[in-house]
C-alpha cells in the first residue's frame, strides 16, 4: 500500500506543477490585466505605465510565471487591488468559511445518502424505491443554485427560519457559545441546499452497487451458511457496496467546490467561491489565480485520496 | 427400516415467467440415505440446480409444491429463520463457481468463522481460530495459518473450491448437497477435489447429493444416480445397473455420449439439440420425444411414468422397448445383410 501511495504522490506533483503553468497563461490571456480594474481616471498615462514597470507586467511571461511560483511556494500570491491587503491573508478566513460550510455539506450528504441509498437498493422497485428514486431524478434534474434560491426565499424570507446571508450574527464574540451556534444556524440552509442535490448520485450509486451486490453468488453462499438476512444484508451486501462509496470521498470534494461556488453567491457566505466571483466581476486577478490554484490542488488531492482509500478499503488494488 | 435423511415427495419448484409459472422441477420424489451418496445426473438447465435449491430454500421467487423430508421433518417452505438452524449446520451446499462464492473483501478465515459463529455461539474465539486451522488443514491447503488470513483473490480456484467445502464441512453436516463441485475447475484439480470429496464423506459418514454432468465423476463416487431430464427424473438406479444396463433413451444417450479414448465412433450416439427453455417446455406427454424424430409416434406413450422394473431401479415410460439409435439401426440392418 506504501508503495502504491508513494507512486500516486509521484504522479500528483507534475499535475500540480502543470496545473499552475495553467492557470498563471490563463490569468495572462484574459483580457486587461491586474490594473485595468481599478484604474482611477485621474491617473496620469506615465503614472500607469510608471506601476507597470513597478509590478513586472511589461516583462516576458516566462519571468512573471517565475516571479509569481517564488511566491506562490513561500505562500505569497501577491496584493489585492480591491482590499489593498495580501491575498493569501484575504483568502484565509474565506477558505475557514468554506472548510466550515464544506465539512457540514458532507456530513449531511451521507447522513441523507446512505440511509436512502440502502433502503432504495434493499425494497428495489418497491414504492419506497420509488419514491427514493423519483427524488433522486429530480435531484439531477434541479441546478443546485435554483434550489438553493427556492430554499433561501421560502425558508430564509418567507418562514424566516434561518439567517439570509453571511457567515455570523454580527457582534458576536469568537469562540462563546452563541458564536458556534450561530455560525452554525448561518451554515445549515446552505449545506442542506447543496446537501440535498450533490447527494442524489451517493444515493444511486449505492442503490445500483446493493442491487447488483444482492444478486452475486457469494451471497447465496452466506444464506447457505445459515445467516439470517439481517446479518446478510449488513456483513456481505452494504458492506461490499458501501466500499466503493467510500472511495468516492476524495472525489466528493471537487463536487463541493463546484456547488460552493453558487450556493455561497446565493446565501451572501463569505466564503472562497463567493470571494471568487466578486474578484472575476472586479478583474481582481491575483486572486481569481489564487482561488483556481487552490481549488486545483484540492481537486488533484481529492482524487489522490480517493485511489488511496480505494486501495485501503479494496484488498484487490491493496496488493498491487 | 429408518427413515431416509432425505425424502423429497412430489417436488415441484416453478419460476415465474411473464404472468404465469412454469415448472423447472416437476414431480421430482427421491430418497437419500445416510451415508450414501446418490448422483443427479442431466445436461445443463434439466433442472437440477433448481432441485438443489428448493432442497436448501435458497429460492427467493419460487412456487415450492410437495414435501422434503429431512430427517422426518418437512423443511419446504419452512421460515427462513427455521430454515437458517439447519442451513450451514446439518444441512449444506458446495457451489459450482468456486471463483464467484466467496465475499471478494473478507479474508477466508473469517468466511469460514461466520458459519461456525452462526451455529456454535458458545465456541470461544480462540478455539474457533484453531478449529479454522484444522478444518484448512483437512481440506489439504497448504500454509493454512497464512490462507486463514489471505482474500479470495489470492487463492487458486481449486484452493478457493476446498475452502468452500471447508465452509461446508464445519460444522459436521449430515448431508451434503454438492452441485457441480467440480466443473468451473481444471481437469488435474477435478481429480484432486474428488479425492478429498471422497475422504471426507466417508469420515463424516454424511449423505451426499452430487450433483454433475460428468458420468465419469458419477462412476467414481455415487452409490445411486437420478437422471433427469426437463425437470422429471427418467430413471433412477444404482450405479452398476444404470451403467450395465440403461434403460431410458435418454440415460442411454449420456452413457454413450462419454467420449471414450479408444473409440471415436461413439459420438455418434450423441443426442443432438438442448432441453428447451423453460417456457418451452412441452408439458403434455413426454418431453424427450421432440429430441429422437426418428422413433414412430404411436411407440410414445401419452402419459409416461416411472416404473419399476427391477428392484430399486425405475424408469420412466415403457416404451424405451421400442427405442434404438439410428447408427444402432444401421448395424443391425449390416447385420442383416451380411447374414442374408
Ligand atoms: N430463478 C430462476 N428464474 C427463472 N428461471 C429459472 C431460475 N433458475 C433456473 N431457471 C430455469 O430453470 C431451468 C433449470 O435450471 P437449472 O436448475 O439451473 O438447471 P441445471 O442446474 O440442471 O443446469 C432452466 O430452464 C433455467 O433457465
Ligand atoms: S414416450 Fe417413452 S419412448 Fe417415447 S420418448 Fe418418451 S420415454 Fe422415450
Ligand atoms: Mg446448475
Amino acid at each position: 500500500m506504501w508503495k502504491f501511495t508513494v507512486r500516486r504522490l509521484l504522479i500528483t506533483t507534475p499535475q500540480i506543477i502543470l496545473l499552475s503553468a495553467i492557470v498563471f497563461i490563463l490569468a495572462k490571456m484574459m483580457p486587461g490585466d491586474a490594473l485595468t480594474g481599478l484604474i482611477d481616471p485621474t491617473l496620469s498615462q506615465e503614472r500607469i505605465a510608471e506601476m507597470r514597470e513597478k509590478l513586472g507586467l511589461n516583462n516576458p511571461w516566462y519571468i512573471q510565471y517565475r516571479d509569481w511560483l517564488a511566491g506562490v511556494v513561500q505562500g505569497d500570491f501577491g496584493q489585492s487591488f480591491k482590499y489593498q491587503m495580501p491575498v493569501t491573508e484575504l483568502i484565509w478566513q474565506r477558505v475557514i468559511n468554506t472548510f466550515w460550510l464544506s465539512l457540514v455539506s458532507t456530513i449531511m450528504i451521507y447522513a441523507i445518502g446512505l440511509p436512502l441509498g440502502i433502503v432504495s437498493g434493499r425494497y428495489n422497485d418497491r414504492l419506497i424505491d420509488q419514491l427514493i428514486t423519483g427524488y433522486t431524478y429530480l435531484g439531477f434534474a434541479t441546478p443546485v443554485f435554483i434550489f438553493g434560491l427556492v430554499a433561501l426565499w421560502i425558508f430564509g424570507f418567507m418562514l424566516g427560519w434561518f439567517p439570509t446571508g453571511g457567515s455570523v450574527e454580527p457582534g458576536l464574540e469568537p469562540g462563546t457559545f452563541e458564536y458556534i451556534l450561530s455560525k452554525l444556524h448561518h451554515l445549515l440552509l446552505p449545506s442542506l441546499s447543496i446537501a440535498l442535490i450533490g447527494t442524489v448520485g451517493t444515493v444511486q450509486y449505492l442503490r445500483s452497487e446493493i442491487i447488483d451486490t444482492k444478486q452475486r453468488d457469494f451471497i447465496i453462499t452466506a444464506r447457505a451458511k445459515g445467516a439470517p438476512e439481517r446479518r446478510v444484508y449488513n456483513r456481505h451486501i452494504f458492506r461490499n457496496s458501501i466500499l466503493p462509496i467510500a472511495a468516492f470521498f476524495g472525489y466528493e470534494i471537487i463536487n463541493l467546490i463546484n456547488g460552493s461556488i453558487f450556493i455561497e453567491q446565493i446565501f451572501s457566505y463569505p466564503g472562497m467561491g463567493n470571494l471568487f466571483i466578486e474578484s472575476i466581476m472586479l478583474r481582481d486577478y491575483s486572486v481569481v489565480t489564487a482561488l483556481v490554484l487552490l481549488s486545483g490542488i484540492l481537486a488533484i488531492l481529492g482524487a489522490l485520496l480517493s485511489d488511496i482509500i480505494l486501495s485501503v478499503v479494496d484488498p484487490r488494488i491493496r496488493i498491487k | 427400516m429408518s427413515n431416509p435423511l432425505l425424502e423429497i415427495k412430489n417436488l415441484k419448484t416453478s419460476f415465474r415467467i411473464g404472468e404465469k409459472y412454469y415448472a423447472a422441477v416437476d414431480d421430482v420424489s427421491l430418497n437419500v440415505n445416510e451415508n450414501e451418496v446418490l448422483a443427479i445426473v442431466g445436461e445443463s438447465g434439466s433442472g437440477k440446480s433448481a432441485l438443489a435449491f428448493s432442497v436448501m430454500g435458497l429460492h427467493n421467487r419460487a412456487k415450492i409444491e410437495g414435501d422434503i423430508f429431512f430427517k422426518g421433518k418437512n423443511i419446504a417452505n419452512l421460515p427462513t429463520k427455521e430454515m437458517n438452524k439447519f442451513r450451514g449446520n446439518e444441512l449444506s451446499m458446495i457451489f459450482q463457481d468456486p471463483l464467484t462464492a466467496l465475499n471478494p473483501l473478507m479474508e477466508v478465515g473469517r468466511q469460514i468463522d461466520e458459519v461456525l459463529i452462526l451455529h456454535k455461539s458458545n465456541m470461544p474465539k480462540s478455539q474457533r481460530k484453531k478449529y479454522i486451522i484444522e478444518l484448512l488443514e483437512r481440506v489439504e491447503i497448504p500454509r493454512p495459518k497464512h490462507v486463514y488470513n489471505q482474500f479470495p483473490h489470492e487463492l487458486s480456484g481449486g484452493m478457493r473450491q476446498r475452502v468452500i467445502i471447508a465452509i461446508a464441512i464445519a460444522n459436521q453436516p449430515e448431508l451434503l448437497i454438492a452441485d457441480e463441485p467440480t466443473t468451473a475447475l481444471d481437469v488435474t484439480i477435478q481429480a484432486q477435489i474428488l479425492d478429498l470429496m471422497r475422504e471426507l464423506k466417508d469420515d463424516l459418514n454424511s449423505g451426499v447429493v452430487l450433483i454433475t454432468h460428468d458420468l465419469g465423476v458419477v462412476a467414481e463416487m455415487a452409490d445411486r444416480v437420478a437422471v433427469m431430464y426437463a425437470g422429471e427424473i427418467v430413471e433412477i438406479a444404482d450405479v452398476d445397473t444404470l451403467f450395465n444396463n440403461p434403460q431410458h433413451p435418454y440415460t442411454r444417450s449420456l452413457l454413450s455420449s462419454i467420449p471414450l479414448l479408444d473409440d471415436a465412433q461413439d459420438k455418434l450416439h450423441v443426442i443432438h439439440g438442448i432441453v428447451p427453455s423453460l417456457k418451452h417446455l412441452p408439458r403434455e406427454g413426454c418431453r424427450f420425444s421432440a429430441r429422437i424424430p426418428w422413433i414412430e409416434e404411436d411407440a410414445h406413450e401419452e402419459q409416461p411414468t416411472l416404473h419399476e422394473i427391477s428392484p430399486g431401479h425405475f424408469v420412466r415410460c415403457t416404451c424405451y422397448k421400442h427405442f434404438y439409435f439410428p447408427d444402432e439401426s444401421k448395424e443391425d440392418q449390416n447385420h442383416d445383410v451380411a447374414k442374408s
